[in-house]
């Protein structure tokens, strides 16, 4: 029977789909482009008109900075001197550029790089696993840990790594807070002994989370050589983020409608029975907001963890750009910041359909 | 000794000044096969004395014997069919009536139990609805998987709480007939609550008005003397019917302005008329 729900369940999810498509469609079937046009339109006049403010503003920095540069070669070292820094800066060259917000341009420039320098990167591993193969052979014959690539993580090596980071935190927010919000959402006792515990840990800051989780997984892990920052930094990220579904969760529980309450009463459904099969399901849809939050807000803590946990990730990537103060930093910067923005938007989708699978009207039943 | 009694019942909800008496005085005596009705005016107390029986509730004082045993909790012995259906949303229909025929025969295997399931969807007509959820029905459907669910876990009892109110008057006939073709056929007791005198005198076989609460009380029951199968069409043109059905609205308008009349103060409107702008 239950797993017959969750089969019915699945196909159910899939088919809020169908009406999107018909629509899709129809409307072309209709010959109703204007609309669908002047929809789209918008969103791309928006955008352009955002690129071009972006591309202005840019412009202005960096005649600011030009200028200023100029200016100050002129009074200290005279007409010469600035003569030559208005050349070097005319002519592109990267010694001489003021380093100030990039244009799209350069960032677009900087993605592409980015994908280029991925491409090397592959390929450099692919040639070290084929050279250290005969090698790596014999170590493990011998009963020795194979030799590694450890050369430098490419963009989307570190993309990945972050998005692997805020999936190992959900799942152990997930873990923590769903079983203890049923559980403290169950009984009004248990609710009230929690309540402080809840109320003072959730309002901390992520940057103390690392803390704690780094005190204890350091001595955890003493004498151990392996690198512990994934695991520092994803813990942390589940601590933080769990709360919501936490608070979510025994809401959900403790809320379920008088009705369902009286129906497995009239039923005289035993306690499993009406915890499985009432109580649950009646608060997954809450459950599921609580979730929804849970990963949003993970994916926002993840970049200031990952810069404390020197986790090859999103976080220590923007860092390290900023730190590196080369030409293209400022855009490689801009290029991690849309990617955060674009991934963290999709996360939010993906759980924004999970959610409307498994939520139902409250008057449906009734 | 009666099949179910009720003496004395009284059921306070809060406590010291916040108090309210909704229901105070209740005697009531159903007969084994007897089909009782009892009509009232909305928020008279009807729900509280239908889960005072069904057992949710638990009086104040005074108490209730089923068979001679005094209820203290829920029993598969009396079946519910609720107000606004209270049908699992997440689950189909097929679901719903499953999981309260597991709970009525533990025993049973499960094939017994799916045929069971199958064969009161089709006593109610929704065979082709069977694997559909509450959501996908109209109301009348809702009420009718209702029905099905109370009455597959073959209870000695059913109580049924306003079961057609949220209904449009077609299909509150329809069910009205489905509803009295199922009870007739094993002839079970049926406790009917109602705020329709029509329907009341329709189905029941005694009618007993609700004074409005607070302190609701029972008052004289009607007996309705008309045989059995009863037609609807020919009911309007029946004395019996007319005298009975004049003779319950009479006494609820009189029990109404009665009510109104307990509240009678006067309010002095203070004399003043809006201004004039224009002068």
């Amino acid at each position: 029977m239950e797993q017959d729900i969750t089969l019915k369940k699945e196909g159910q999810g899939l088919a809020f789909l169908k009406p999107m498509l018909v629509k899709l469609t129809s409307k072309f079937q209709q010959g109703d482009l204007i609309s669908w046009l002047k929809k789209s339109g918008i969103t791309i006049l928006s955008i352009a008109l955002f690129l071009g403010l972006w591309h202005l503003g840019s412009k202005a920095l960096y005649n600011k900075e030009a200028n200023y540069k100029i200016e100050k070669a002129l009074t200290e070292q005279g007409q010469e001197a600035a003569d030559a820094e208005r050349a070097c800066i005319a002519s592109g060259d990267s010694s001489c550029q003021p380093n100030t917000l990039p244009a799209p341009s350069q960032v677009w420039a900087s993605l592409q790089s980015l994908i280029a320098d991925h491409k090397v990167i592959t390929a450099d591993k692919a040639a070290f696993a084929q050279k250290m193969e005969a090698t790596n052979e014999k170590l493990i014959a011998q009963g020795k840990d194979a030799i590694v690539y450890t050369g430098r993580a490419s963009f989307i090596d570190i993309v990945l790594t972050s998005i692997k980071t805020v999936f190992a935190g959900f799942l152990l927010a997930l873990l923590i807070a769903v079983p203890i919000g049923i559980i403290i959402g169950l009984s009004p006792s248990l609710r009230s002994a929690f309540n402080w515990f809840i109320q003072i840990f959730k309002p901390v800051s992520p940057v103390v989370w690392y803390l704690l989780v780094f005190m204890i997984v350091k001595t955890l892990y003493i004498g151990d050589s392996s690198d512990n920052a994934f695991v520092i930094s994803f813990i942390s990220v589940g601590l933080c983020a769990m709360w919501a579904t936490l608070v979510n969760t025994a809401m959900g529980v403790s809320s379920v409608d008088k009705d369902y309450i009286n129906v497995a009463k009239v039923l005289k459904l035993g306690t499993f029975q009406k915890v499985f099969k009432v109580i649950l399901p009646s608060s997954l849809p809450l459950i599921f907001t609580g979730l929804r939050i849970t990963l949003s807000v993970a994916w926002m803590v993840l970049i200031a963890i990952e810069l404390l946990a020197q986790s090859q990730g999103l976080g220590l990537f923007v860092w390290e750009e900023f730190q590196n103060g080369a030409n293209d930093s400022n855009s490689k910067i801009i290029v991690a910041m849309f990617v955060i923005g674009i991934i963290g938007f999709l996360l939010d989708r993906l759980m924004l359909m999970v959610q409307n699978m498994v939520s139902f009207n409250k008057n449906e039943g009734v | 000794m009666a099949y179910l009694e009720l003496n004395n019942i009284y059921k306070i909800y809060g406590e010291g000044d916040g108090a309210t008496e909704v229901l105070s005085d209740i005697n009531l005596s159903i007969e084994e096969g007897e089909f009782v009705a009892i009509v009232g005016f909305t928020g008279s107390g009807k729900t509280t004395l239908v889960n005072l029986i069904n057992g949710l509730l638990k009086p104040t004082s005074g108490e209730i014997l089923f068979k001679g045993e005094p209820i203290i909790d829920t029993s598969h012995e009396r079946g519910v069919i609720f107000q606004n259906y209270s049908l699992l949303p997440w689950l189909t229909v097929g679901q719903n009536i499953y999981m309260a025929v597991k709970e009525a025969f533990p025993n049973e295997s499960k094939r017994v139990l799916q045929q069971r399931v199958k064969d009161y969807v089709a006593m109610v007509s929704l065979s082709p609805a069977i694997n559909k959820r509450p959501k996908e029905l109209s109301g009348g459907m809702r009420q009718r998987v209702a029905v099905a669910r109370a009455l597959a876990m073959n209870p000695e009892m059913i109580i049924m709480d306003e079961p057609l109110g949220a209904l449009d008057a077609l299909t509150r006939g329809n069910l009205q007939d489905e509803i009295l073709n199922i009870w007739s056929k094993d002839k079970r007791t049926a406790l009917l609550i109602t705020n329709d005198v029509d329907e009341g005198i329709y189905m029941a076989d005694r009618i007993i008005p609700l004074k409005p609460g607070p302190n609701a009380t029972l008052g004289p029951e009607f007996k309705i003397d008309i045989e059995r199968p009863r037609d609807k069409t020919a009911l309007n043109d029946n004395p019996n019917y007319k005298k009975t059905r004049n003779a319950i609205i009479e006494y609820l308008m009189d029990i109404g302005e009665a009510r109104k009349s307990v509240s009678q103060t006067e309010y002095i409107l203070p004399e003043i008329s809006p201004k004039s702008f224009v002068a």
